[in-house]
This record gives C-alpha cells, structure tokens and sequence, in this order.
C-alpha cells in the first residue's frame, strides 16, 4: 500500500534532529510496548511480515503524527484482534472478558536463546533466477493494495543487480497469510540522478524481490 | 518540493465521507478565516503561487490533521509573519505592538464584488514557441525540484499524449519564488491508467502541465 | 480598535469558543486594528459564497447545454465565454473547459495538490472534496471511490480523472437523464446536483 510509511523522498519534514547520548528508551511505556511486542510475537500466530504491515495500517495523518512506539502500538492492538487473541472491548478496557486464544506465553528463561537463535529467512526455490550480476533491470508500476517493500520512489526505474541473496520469503504473500511464497532477491543499484533527475554522483541500493521487477 | 500537499495515489485515508445536504460552513469562525485569507490576498502582498507554495510548507504534521480551514489559516500565519506584516507575538496576542507595513491595497466592502468578479487570469503573451501539438506523445521529465511546482509526483517519469493546448500561462514553479511569471505553454496531457499505475483499466488520468515539465517521447 | 477582540479580555466569551475560533477572532481583530482589512469587506466575502454563487449556477450551465445545442457547442469550444455569458465570472475560474460525460466516457475532476475548484459555477468545494482520501485515491482508484458515491460505471466507459494542477478549472456536464423530454430550463436546473458536476454524481429524473 501506498501509505504514510513509504516517505522516500518527501520534503518539508525538516532537518534529522540527532539527540546526544540517547536513551535506548524515552518513557517506560515505549520499553514495555518494545517487549510486549516482541513476546507476544513469539506466540501469537503473525509473521515478521504481518506485523510490519498492521503497524503501516494506521490512517496516514495518524501515523506520521504518532511516534515509532505508537505505531507498535496500534500494529499489536490490530494484531491481536485478527488472530483471536483480544476484542477491542478488552483493549479499551484492559481487562479481559473472554478466554481467547489459547497459547503458551514466552517463558522469562527462553527469551535469550529465542533472541540469539540464529535464523534465516533464505529458502528453497525450485524456479531458477531470471536475473544474474550486471543485468540491468527496470522496476515495475505497481501499486498493490497489501503490504509490498517496493518504495514508491522505485517504481519505473532503472537500476543494475549487484549482489543476487538465494530465495527470500516473499513479504508481499507472507504478510497476508498466503504462505513464504520464496523469491529471489537480488541488491539493485540505481543512480540518484536516474531516481530524482538531478545531477547528484550519489548510488542508492535497494534489495528487491523477481515479482518487482522485469528485464529492461 | 515533495510535500505532504502532493498527495496523488496515497493508499489508506480510508473512504471519502460525503455529507447530504452539506452546510457552506461547519462552524462559525470557518467563513471568518476564509475571508480573512481572501482579503489578506487582496493587499497584494503576494501572488497566488506563493500562498500554494506556503501551505505546503507547513509541517507534515499538520497538514495532514488539520481541517481545510484550519490548514488555510496557519499558511496565512506563516506568510504574514515572514513578510513582517504581523509579528509572531502580535500574532499570539491578537493585538497590534508595531506600526503597520505599508500594503499595495486595502479592499474596502464596496470594492469587493468588482475583485471577485475580474478574478486573475492566468494566460499571458509569450514569445515562446510551441513544443508540443495535440496527440503528441510526450513523457514527463524526472525532476523533485525543491521548490513551488505543479507536477505531481505520482506523474514523474510516465508517458502520455497531449490532449489540449492552453497559450502560454504564469509558470508556477517560478512565480511562487519571486523569479517572474516566466510563461510557459500549457498542456492538458492524458495519461492511461494502466502507464500510471499499472493497472488493467480503460480509465486514465489528465493533468494540465507547463512545457518544461515535458520531454517528447519516441 | 483597541484590543476589543483580545482573547484574554474576554474570558467568559473566550470559554464558549474553540481555541481556533479564539486564534481566528484574534487575527481578524489584529489585521482590522492594523488597516489591512475592512471587517465589512470580510461580511461581503462570506455573504458572496454563502448565499450568491454556488452550484445552481453550474446547473444552469448544464440545462442550458441540454436544451440549446449552440450553446453546448460554444460550451465546448470555449467555456469561458459560454459561462461568462451567463454572469458567471471572476476568481478560480478565469479559464474554464466543460466535459462532456457520454456513454464511452465518465469524466471526474480532482485536485491531488490542494483543492483547486471552479468556485463561479459551483461555489466553495464540499469538505470531501478537499479532504485527504478524495484527493490521494481519485486518481489511483477513482471506481471505488465512485462506488462510495454510489455510481457504478460500466467497464466499458472510461473513466477520465482530470487532476485541476493549472488554473485551468473544470466543468463535468452529465448526460441528460431519460425522461426529461419537453422539461423547461429551469425545470432540468432542478435536478442537476453539484456531485453530477464534479463526476461523483450521475442525475436522475
């Protein structure tokens, strides 16, 4: 979707504001929603995927105006009432009415190993690759309703493929429950000045998946 | 500039809520703030472009959670108070601490059915000539100009056919920069929607674009 | 005027109106006291959108071009001229082009970057019309958006967005409902509906 998350290249936001010897949290409630977030994940029957498309879901006006937990936030609440786990009464409420989903809560001794835990989100893929190193490639117009990790700013573009990473899950199935779907994907190269039309020297890389994109 | 007002193609602000029968105003200080941005226009302090270019300065965030009125009110603020006709603080107190800047015209009551009813045309003569004629097939530049401008984003890149030449009117990216109204050819141009936005649609997209947003294509 | 519509002043007032109202009377106070503005001049502003122009001017436009075929043909070649005809002039619609809806072709009109509007004929833009789901989604996904309005356009007709980026504004003219035969102008004025000639809208009988 074409949302408030895909702000390549929006002007006017102002200038980054760097803050020194920053906290890894700013409110306690931004490190017990980074937690629930996380435990809750582990068990509640989403994916990566799913996740980071309910927390774009927000209403665009929403979002840009809510801070980064914010947007956990309403992703988990979201998440929660999709997969069975809360209604929106007992979300109000905090307080829980009915019984729910039953699951097996991420135990305090597990949460190191289940963070270290090395994972891969590679897979095997029967088709070959269409594209090798050095292919140019062009990005497809597409505009999908759901989830996608094309950017906006991508689409219709040029760009050169300079590292190829094996099948990846697919993000624009996996996040609405369509299965891992792997694809291949590759790192594509494209100049700024292609991107924005300006003179600028400057490279930007992205990492794509096959569907993303067509031979030039 | 890429701002928070070029909003061709967003996905989820959700349906359009249409009311029945709905009211001119929908509170009492919306007519008030709507004219008191036409008449501040009137004073000529500033060209209709550079009242655009204002209001897609404001912040993002407020662009995107103000009504209409509200976003009209604080781009009049924020022109008032860089041009010096207002200071911040008179702003905030509603009271006069400086002398007033001298201003090109003050519109009295009587005088405003004759501003309304001339308008602004925006057609002027130019020596210019013509770069594209109807049915040209043409593309649209790849430019993210920082500045004022007209060109949408959702537009950039994609290939269309002229459907209607308009003269040469003010050319906004430069007016709204104290640069001149430098005309330029104006052009409907039609776009499909499936160039636009991939789609598998007989429908399509026109927009009105100045030449020097437009590159003849193959 | 000194100060006689500072905020602070009139607490008891104040209390009644939001703080934008407040921001609003401010302003409008301190722009009087300074001599930019004539308040008088601000009540013939409203006054002129409120009550003097809006949409019925547009339907006259449109029964006049479904009963007088060299005024729809003017209409065509030059709006401007042909509305300008009828008394309706001045600001935001200095240059004008009406569509045409036919049985191939729907046309809807949209500004995606502020919400440029043809105010002689149809007066000041509903607030859907200037909100950010018109603005973003009629020209990525303007069926669904005419199906929120309740009109659905067959596949084969073409649905044509035009995106008001110039000052060029435009006028959609429906097509002329079954049943109306032998109406009067005034009579086919009546049931012409602003939405109609923004695209959103088709007119009935």
């Amino acid at each position: 979707m074409n949302g408030a998350h895909d702000c390549g290249g929006m002007m006017g936001f102002g200038p980054v504001v760097a803050e020194e010897n920053e906290p890894v949290f700013h409110a306690l409630w931004e490190a017990r929603m980074f937690a629930l977030m996380s435990a809750v994940g582990d068990v509640g029957g989403w994916t990566l995927d799913e996740d980071r498309a309910a927390c774009e879901a927000m209403e665009p006006g929403h979002y840009i105006t809510s801070s980064y937990y914010e947007h956990w936030l309403n992703g988990l609440e979201l998440l929660l009432q999709k997969h069975g786990l809360a209604t929106a009464e007992e979300i109000t409420s905090g307080t829980a009415t009915t019984r729910g989903q039953s699951v097996t809560p991420t135990a305090a001794e597990v949460v190191w190993p289940a963070v270290t835990a090395h994972g891969s989100y590679e897979r095997k893929a029967d088709a070959t690759p269409l594209f090798k190193l050095g292919d140019v490639v062009r990005t497809r117009h597409l505009n999908p309703a759901h989830h996608t990790r094309l950017p906006r700013y991508l689409r219709g573009h040029v760009g050169e493929i300079v590292a190829c990473h094996g099948a990846h899950v697919f993000p624009d199935s996996n996040s609405r429950g369509l299965g891992e779907d792997p694809r291949h994907l590759y790192t594509v190269r494209f100049k700024a000045s292609d991107v924005w039309g300006n003179a600028a020297r400057d490279l930007i890389h992205a990492d794509l998946w096959e569907p993303y994109l067509e031979a030039r | 500039m890429n701002g928070p007002h070029d909003m061709g193609g967003f996905t989820g602000f959700g349906p359009v809520l249409h009311e029945y029968d709905e009211p001119v105003w929908h509170d009492g200080w919306e007519p008030r703030a709507f004219a008191l941005v036409l008449a501040m226009g009137m004073t000529g302090s500033w060209n209709i472009d550079e009242a655009r270019h204002a209001r897609e300065r404001l912040p993002a965030m407020q662009y995107w959670r103000s009504s209409y009125y509200e976003m009209r009110h604080f781009a009049l603020i924020l022109q008032l108070i860089e041009l010096g006709i207002v200071t911040a603080m008179e702003e905030e107190q509603g009271g006069m601490a400086m002398p007033p800047k001298p201003v090109k015209r003050v519109a009295k009551a009587e005088m405003i059915p004759a501003i309304l009813a001339s308008g602004g045309p925006a057609n002027r003569p130019s020596n210019l000539p013509q770069g594209f004629a109807i049915d040209d097939k043409v593309r649209v530049r790849t430019i993210n100009p920082s500045g004022h401008t007209r060109l949408p984003r959702y537009a950039r890149g994609k290939a269309g056919q002229i459907v209607a030449v308009h003269g040469t009117h003010v050319f906004p990216d430069s007016n709204a920069h104290g640069a001149g109204e430098d005309p330029q050819w104006l052009y409907t141009v039609r776009f499909t929607a499936q160039d636009l936005w991939g789609q598998d649609t007989k429908d399509a997209v026109c927009i009105d674009l100045w030449e020097p947003y437009l590159e003849a294509a193959p | 005027m000194p100060h006689d519509g500072h905020h602070h002043d009139h607490d008891h007032e104040g209390s009644e109106l939001s703080p934008l109202a407040l921001r609003v009377k401010a302003l409008e106070s301190l722009l009087v006291e300074k001599g930019y503005v004539d308040p008088k001049a601000l009540d013939v502003l409203i006054d002129t959108y409120e009550t003097k122009i809006g949409p019925r001017n547009g339907a006259r436009v449109v029964a006049k071009a479904w009963t007088d075929p060299t005024f729809a043909d003017w209409l065509k070649r030059d709006a401007t001229a042909a509305i300008a005809s009828l008394g309706y002039t001045g600001r935001q619609g200095e240059h004008m082009v009406a569509l045409f809806n036919t049985p191939e072709t729907h046309n809807m009109v949209v500004c995606t970057l502020c919400s440029c509007y043809p105010w002689p004929v149809l007066g000041l833009p509903p607030v859907w019309y200037k909100s950010m789901p018109y603005r973003s989604r009629a020209v990525i996904e303007p069926r669904e958006v005419l199906k929120e309005f309740g009109v659905e356009v067959p596949d084969e007709r073409e649905v044509r967005v035009w995106d008001s980026t110039a000052e060029v504004r435009y006028l959609v003219i429906p097509e002329r409902p079954p049943g109306t035969e032998g109406w009067s102008e005034e009579q086919l004025a009546g049931i012409v509906t602003r939405n109609a000639m923004i695209g959103t809208g088709i007119v009935t009988a």
